[in-house]
């Protein structure tokens, strides 16, 4: 059924939402403030174009950022004098991050490590 | 913390109804032209360049519903849509609502009214401080089967020296004679150890407390009283302490005022009430000599020592009771098996009523899961109807579990719609519930609408909403979309199993209220009969009002020292009585006299010696007596048999005289003429009292038993201190106490007179208790009766509604429209009889329980189980009129073309 398949899709991705919502902050901790579209060509261009992004996508996450007290919002004007609302990282964002990084750091060290062994390691 | 913020957020932005979309579509714009502009840098062409900006923009509708989604509260939202659509729902077909939300009313008001008296007698602790620390010392001598025999003086000292108590209490009491405030008064009164209100733990409001370490042996003459004394007596008098009390003629002096609100523990509605506290040491007079045994009844309280559990102070008690045993093997007899329990406080309070109000609370949520399932039966006949609405929502795209939502937030709103009308007939009739619950339960004060109670309300609401809500909801489950539509609403209906677990349901619910109905019944024809008996007496226009004398600690300073002395009282207040406007006859008794309204504690229990009948000591029958003034036969219309009444010339130096009933007379000379025998009431001294006449039975002392044994005892001998005074005649009940009580406060001004009602009223109070458990059974009857009749209705339209198309096709060939009345109703009827069968069965067996409660009517009277079960299936018939009726009246081309 239709309305079946596009389910799935949502939840395809809520499940990206977690790491999306971390590279926009990564990507404002790196940059400064940035508008929507300039978070979204940096992270397509840091991620190596490898990620397909549904630009639109990150303007929930934005706004789900923002209600967390992570990044703030304002107006102003871009590079080409085009009216573009505006994203900063706070203070209570930049401890988010630095909180997630440990566990993303720790995480991957713990699955290197099962990846890396060897069965003759655990004699 | 973030995650708080950001509900905080966004419940801020759904409760102001703010929607920043035009921010959103802003941004978009702009997103997608800096996109636009950096594809024409790419070197596409203008067209080419925004279609690829959308394209990787991705779909805008998606992006602006998880915008909206995260900017409000989508699940709340979603909730208030459904609720709005519920609503609408529920307006489009008021029949079935209103039969809903009344039966959701009646079982969540019922149960809700059940709970706030559970809450306040059983859940709440005693309003005192370390509440678990109070403990009841209950002496029992199960040996000789007495039990709860009250502690002696000895026994008390020893256990305040054994270190397992912070403190304990003896406690005695009764009511007393209040003069020197405005108007003398009848007060109950507790006296107890100085250390009493030290182990409760409350302090007066005004003034201070008595000494706990207070050694008088006596009185101490000291006197607390209560708030409500001291503004009704004292006029709230901020100078009253030091100031005297008169109480039965003993000076006593105020030293604090108890805190309004405040309660005794007390065991009895009389004790809670309590007005006047005294301290004594019970060791000296007016108490007897203190000794072990034999015991003067004393209750006694006790507050553990702090971090003491129960049952490690209760070893250590068993240890200090086995050696005062061995060290006073005089006093404690091997045989009797003296043991001392200790008893939390508030057990011993509300202990007795712990049963009777658990299986209230279960009987009540019985009616009211009987209630739910019968909303749920309605819920599903409706489903029925509702069939194609919600294939066509699933069709058009509603996922599944929206659905449910939907069907459950429909049955949520009928709950809460339901619990709200409850609790407003709840609060309304929250005055006349508490009248009907007999005072003799605990806490009675304390019960009220308070948040524990809400709290629950609202936990069986939501639960309730729940369990009638899942069965159309898990119904909605599983349909097969195409079958529906194709079939146009067929495919909601239940399988055969599911059907059949309704017809059980219903016959079950027959059976339960034909049960309940004929137990009702049974209640309220004995009811009945009580009422009717023949009481041997003439209650009509008869009044009884009390005054009662004082027994001062000092037996120089009564006046009615003697019998003589109290005679002349009494014939002056009967001389004077007797020429209020309106009075024809006047009597004077004691409490006991006051047919069905004594007490326990007003009875005169004598031992019967008879002349010539020898018996051993510990085997002389115990007698009920009443002292009464020779005109009380004649004004209660109780005739004489044989002998003679009293007269004026039996006084205190002639010959003591008696007066017996018939019962009397059968049970102690049978065969022989009572009259002229002689009888001693007194186990110590032998003084002989003739029997002097017989009179006829009445129902003074029970209305169910007809012959117990009653002696009368001439007043003028024998200093009755309980008076109540007895007037017949064409009376006006307004202005008889007030002209009774002048009259007799002109011959005695410091006697308290009090408690005028009529005889007739006091018949009903007799009553009151049997009364309560008719009118509870009775409700619940009802209750089942009702429900059983719309359970019927549900599952008779459900069938109906099943069956359209198959009576279509049948009218379509020509059958009479009463042949399908006739198929409805039978199969309503089918149900009905099989349920009247299971309840007939079950009613005689259930009914041999409750012989104990029956008067004058068999537990298997036939006439009251035909009634009743042809009451049950009459209303089975109307229930099932109204869907058969439907059903006959249906247009057999739309009933086609319903398929």
């Amino acid at each position: 059924l239709e309305t079946q398949r596009a389910y799935k899709v949502k939840q395809k991705a809520d499940v990206k939402q977690g790491t999306l919502a971390l590279m926009v902050l990564r990507t404002l901790d790196l940059l400064g403030p940035l508008h929507g579209y300039g978070v979204a060509r940096r992270i397509e261009q840091i991620s190596g174009d490898l990620l397909r992004l549904n630009q639109g996508t990150l303007y929930p996450v934005l706004l789900k950022l923002e209600h967390e007290g992570a990044i703030a919002s304002e107006w102003g004007s871009s590079e080409n004098n085009r009216r573009a609302r505006f994203y900063t990282l706070t203070r209570e964002g930049r401890k988010v991050l630095q909180a997630e990084r440990r566990e993303w750091d720790q995480t991957a060290a713990i699955m290197g490590r099962f990846f890396d062994v060897k069965a003759e390691d655990l004699i | 913390m973030r995650v708080l913020k950001r509900f905080l957020a966004r419940a801020a932005n759904f409760a102001a109804r703010r929607r920043n979309d035009e921010r959103l579509r802003e941004e978009m714009e702009a997103h997608i032209a800096m996109q636009t502009e950096e594809n024409l840098r790419a070197g596409m062409t203008p067209v080419e360049a925004r279609r690829q900006a959308v394209l990787k923009f991705g779909a805008a509708g998606a992006v602006s519903e998880g915008y909206q989604a995260e900017q409000g509260l989508p699940l709340l939202e979603e909730l208030l849509g459904d609720s709005r659509f519920a609503l609408r729902m529920l307006r489009r077909s008021p029949g079935f609502a209103a039969i809903a939300i009344l039966t959701i009313a009646l079982g969540i008001g019922a149960t809700t009214a059940i709970f706030s008296v559970v809450d306040a007698t059983l859940l709440h602790s005693l309003p005192y401080p370390q509440p678990r620390e109070l403990v009841k010392l209950v002496d029992d001598l199960p040996g000789i089967s007495a039990l709860d025999v009250g502690l002696s003086v000895p026994e008390w000292r020893d256990l305040q020296g054994s270190g397992i108590f912070q403190y304990v209490s003896l406690i005695g009491g009764g009511s007393v004679n209040l003069t020197g405030s405005s108007q003398p008064q009848r007060i109950q009164f507790l006296n107890v150890t100085p250390n009493y209100f030290a182990l409760i733990g409350v302090k007066p409001e005004l003034g201070h407390g008595f000494n706990p370490q207070d050694q008088t042996p006596g009185f101490t003459l000291e006197a607390l009283i209560s708030d409500g004394l001291w503004k009704r007596a004292f006029g709230a008098d901020p100078h009253i302490l030091g100031k005297n009390l008169r109480l039965d003629n003993d000076l006593y002096h105020v030293i604090g005022v108890m805190p309004a609100g405040f309660h005794d523990p007390g065991w009895t509605t009389a004790q809670r009430n309590t007005e006047i506290w005294l301290a004594s040491g019970f060791a000296a007079a007016p108490a007897p000599p203190p000794v072990r045994s034999p015991r003067v009844p004393l209750e006694a309280i006790a507050r553990l020592q702090p971090g003491l559990s129960i049952a490690a102070a209760q070893s250590r008690l068993d240890a200090l009771v086995s050696s005062l045993q061995k060290q006073y093997p005089d006093d404690y007899p091997a045989k009797a098996r003296w043991t001392v329990r200790l008893v939390p406080l508030k057990e011993s309070v509300v202990g007795n009523v712990r049963e009777p109000l658990a299986l209230l609370l279960a009987a009540v949520g019985l009616v009211l899961l009987i209630g739910c399932a019968n909303v749920a039966n309605l819920l599903l006949a409706r489903a029925g109807a509702r069939a194609r609405e919600i294939a066509i929502r699933q069709a058009m795209g509603a996922a599944r579990g929206r659905l449910i939502r939907q069907l459950l937030s429909e049955s949520m709103i009928l709950s809460f719609l339901g619990a709200a009308a409850g609790l407003a007939i709840l609060f309304g009739t929250r005055r006349l519930i508490l009248r009907m619950i007999p005072e003799s339960v605990p806490r009675l004060n304390d019960i009220s609408m308070n948040w524990s109670v809400l709290l629950f309300a609202l936990a069986i609401t939501i639960a309730s909403g729940i369990i009638f809500g899942l069965a159309p909801a898990w119904q909605a489950r599983q349909v097969n979309l195409v079958q529906v539509l194709r079939r146009e609403g067929r495919g909601l209906l239940g399988s055969a199993e599911k059907s059949r677990a309704r017809r059980i349901f219903v016959v079950t619910e027959f059976a339960l209220s034909l049960v309940l109905t004929i137990a009702a019944v049974l209640l309220l024809r004995s009811f009945w009969d009580l009422y009717n008996v023949r009481l041997g007496f003439n209650s009509r226009h008869v009044m009884s009002v009390q005054a009662w004398l004082p027994i001062p600690n000092d037996p120089q300073t009564d006046p009615y020292r003697t019998a003589s002395q109290e005679a002349v009282l009494l014939h002056e207040v009967l001389r004077r009585v007797r020429t209020l406007p309106g009075v024809k006859d006047v009597a004077v008794g004691d409490m006991a006299a006051l047919p069905l309204g004594h007490g326990r504690n007003d009875l005169n229990r004598f031992p019967l010696i008879r002349e010539g009948v020898e018996a051993p000591l510990n085997q002389v029958p115990v007698v009920d007596a009443v002292m009464v003034t020779p005109e009380y036969f004649q004004l209660l219309d109780i005739s004489v048999l044989r002998g003679r009444i009293f007269d004026n010339r039996d006084i205190e130096t002639t010959q003591s005289v008696a007066m017996i009933n018939e019962a009397m007379a059968r049970a102690y000379w049978p065969n022989e003429d009572a009259v002229g025998r002689r009888i001693n009431l007194n186990l110590a001294k032998p003084k002989w009292t003739t029997v002097i006449g017989i009179v006829a039975d009445a129902h003074t002392e029970s209305l169910a038993d007809t012959s117990v044994p009653q002696i009368y005892l001439c007043a003028y001998q024998r200093r009755p201190k309980d008076l109540a005074i007895f007037l017949r005649g064409e009376l006006d009940a307004a202005v008889i106490p007030e002209q009774v009580r002048e009259q007799v406060q002109s011959v005695d001004s410091q006697l308290p007179v009090f408690g005028a009602r009529t005889l007739d009223d006091v018949l009903a109070d007799s009553l009151s208790g049997r009364r309560f458990s008719m009118e509870i059974l009775a409700g619940f009857a009802l209750t089942a009766l009702l429900l059983a009749g719309l359970g019927i209705y549900g599952v008779i339209s459900f069938v109906v509604g099943q069956r359209t198309h198959e009576i279509g096709i049948r009218l379509a060939l020509g059958a009479q429209r009463a042949s399908i009345l006739k198929i409805v109703l039978r199969e309503g009827m089918r149900l009905a009889l099989v349920g009247a069968a299971v309840g007939l069965a079950a009613a005689l067996i259930a009914s041999h329980w409750m012989a104990g409660q029956l008067y004058g009517v068999r537990p298997t009277d036939p006439l009251t189980f035909l009634a009743v079960a042809a009451l049950l299936i009459v209303v089975a018939l109307l229930a099932c009129f109204i869907p058969a009726c439907r059903a006959m009246r249906l247009n057999p081309l739309t009933a086609l073309r319903h398929d």
